[in-house]
């Protein structure tokens, strides 16, 4: 009898922590905002990802949608040197060699396309939005 | 191969035969003669010496393209190296040529000191005179404002001009400035409206020679190898018997003929490119460092007055 009940102590004890745990995890997880859905330009925000890659006589991603006063940064991968040149004359980088960078900050929302002045059949486009409040 | 011929979307009327003609000829070098607009080919080999000796006449002159000074990356560590040769094979031709033509890309970044060392390289040439004209890696930063200070004295607008040889005319073009976004390579209304007067007043009978550094033929429009207003500018050469036109940028050699007009490219003194379509850019092509001298190469093009007769020779560093 004795040993039983104990046993059944033990057993509650246990199931009580474990349900304790589950419980704290959880409370944490939703206060540190893990669990919930993120807004989407918090998420363009933060991630690394405002970078156009040049490779392949290719602007990747071809089109890259930001909010305003976000900095993008192409980056030039191919062996041969390539421009990131406005179309609306709005910004223009020098020739970036293999592995050099150019940065803009796009202050206004809107549509900006863009090209390699040396290879013209190459070309992109950022979509500015409205930033967040 | 194939996706150039399945897509044979540009017009450029090169029929699939005459394709895999000029690949076979691609850094193996070939004598081609046009008499009265036709073209005769022949494989380099014992009917090349004859024929070469044949037609070494009133004028013979060299092309070379595309030396990238400057460049240093897998393909060619070593640029000045090649173009050393190539000035070499040329040194070594049975008679000096008139004059050289560079097609472009004289360099990798259009820095000064990589215009020096193509400058002080060719100074070796055994020839009386060079001709220049641009490619986009030449004109990177200030529009061509140093290429032209430096390869383009005396020349009109942009860097275009004329001269005449032995009574051929010879037309320098520049088709790599003010290029336009989703475009190809550009000439623009006012070198249009130069070349349509600076050929005017010449007899049809004039032999031209046209040289730029983009083709001024759909090669490729995918990898951007074409001139967006070249039609025009051919148009105003249709009424003569004998036109060639000479180009470089896609460092590797291509011919076809086109009614009275030869259009040939050449190889570059650099590196190699692939085939249309053949890789996934047309970026510089590693190739083992056995194989590279034998796709670069020079152009050596010989004229007879009055047979309408041009002779175009490939020869590749190696052979």
């Amino acid at each position: 009898m004795r040993s039983w009940k104990m046993q059944q102590q033990r057993t509650d004890r246990i199931f009580a922590t474990v349900i304790l745990g589950v419980a704290v995890v959880l409370s944490l997880a939703l206060a540190s905002g893990a669990l919930r859905p993120r807004p989407v330009a918090a998420a363009q925000q933060q991630s690394p990802a405002n970078v156009v890659t040049i490779d392949n006589f290719m602007f990747t991603p071809m089109e890259l949608t930001i909010p305003a006063g976000a900095t993008v940064t192409w980056i030039n991968k191919d062996d041969v040197p390539h421009t990131v040149v406005s179309v609306d004359h709005k910004f223009k980088s020098q020739a970036l060699d293999t592995d050099e960078k150019f940065s803009f900050t796009f202050s206004d929302p809107g549509t900006y396309g863009y090209f390699c002045s040396l290879h013209p059949r190459m070309t992109g486009k950022i979509i500015v939005n409205k930033a967040q409040p | 191969m194939s996706k150039y011929i399945k897509e044979n979307l540009d017009r450029d009327g090169v029929d699939r035969r005459g394709f895999l003609q000029c690949m076979a000829w691609a850094g193996t070098g070939a004598l081609c003669v046009l008499q009265g607009g036709v073209l005769k080919s022949f494989a380099l080999g014992d009917v090349l010496q004859q024929k070469v000796k044949h037609l070494t006449g009133d004028l013979s002159f060299v092309q070379i393209s595309d030396s990238h000074i400057g460049f240093n990356k897998a393909a060619n560590p070593d640029v000045t190296a090649t173009l050393r040769e190539a000035i070499a094979k040329i040194n070594a031709l049975p008679a000096p040529p008139s004059f050289v033509l560079h097609t472009g890309d004289l360099t990798q970044l259009s820095k000064p000191d990589e215009f020096d060392t193509l400058a002080e390289s060719l100074k070796s040439l055994k020839t009386d005179r060079i001709f220049y004209v641009p490619g986009e890696h030449d004109v990177l930063n200030d529009n061509g404002e140093l290429f032209h200070k430096r390869f383009g004295q005396g020349t009109q607008g942009d860097g275009w001009y004329s001269f005449d040889q032995k009574g051929a005319h010879f037309i320098g073009l520049v088709n790599v400035l003010n290029l336009k976004a989703g475009g190809l390579g550009s000439l623009g209304n006012d070198q249009l409206e130069w070349l349509k007067e600076d050929v005017a007043k010449l007899k049809s009978s004039t032999p031209i020679v046209v040289f730029a550094h983009i083709p001024l033929w759909a090669v490729y429009p995918q990898w951007g190898w074409g001139t967006d207003d070249s039609e025009q500018a051919l148009s105003y050469l249709k009424r003569f018997g004998s036109v060639t036109v000479l180009n470089g940028h896609i460092h590797q050699t291509m011919q076809k003929i086109e009614g009275n007009i030869v259009f040939h490219t050449a190889c570059s003194t650099a590196f190699p490119q692939p085939q249309p379509g053949q890789a996934d850019s047309p970026g510089p092509m590693k190739v083992p460092s056995d194989k590279l001298r034998g796709l670069l190469g020079i152009t050596d093009v010989n004229f007879i007055r009055g047979k309408h007769t041009l002779a175009i020779v490939d020869s590749t560093l190696q052979d």
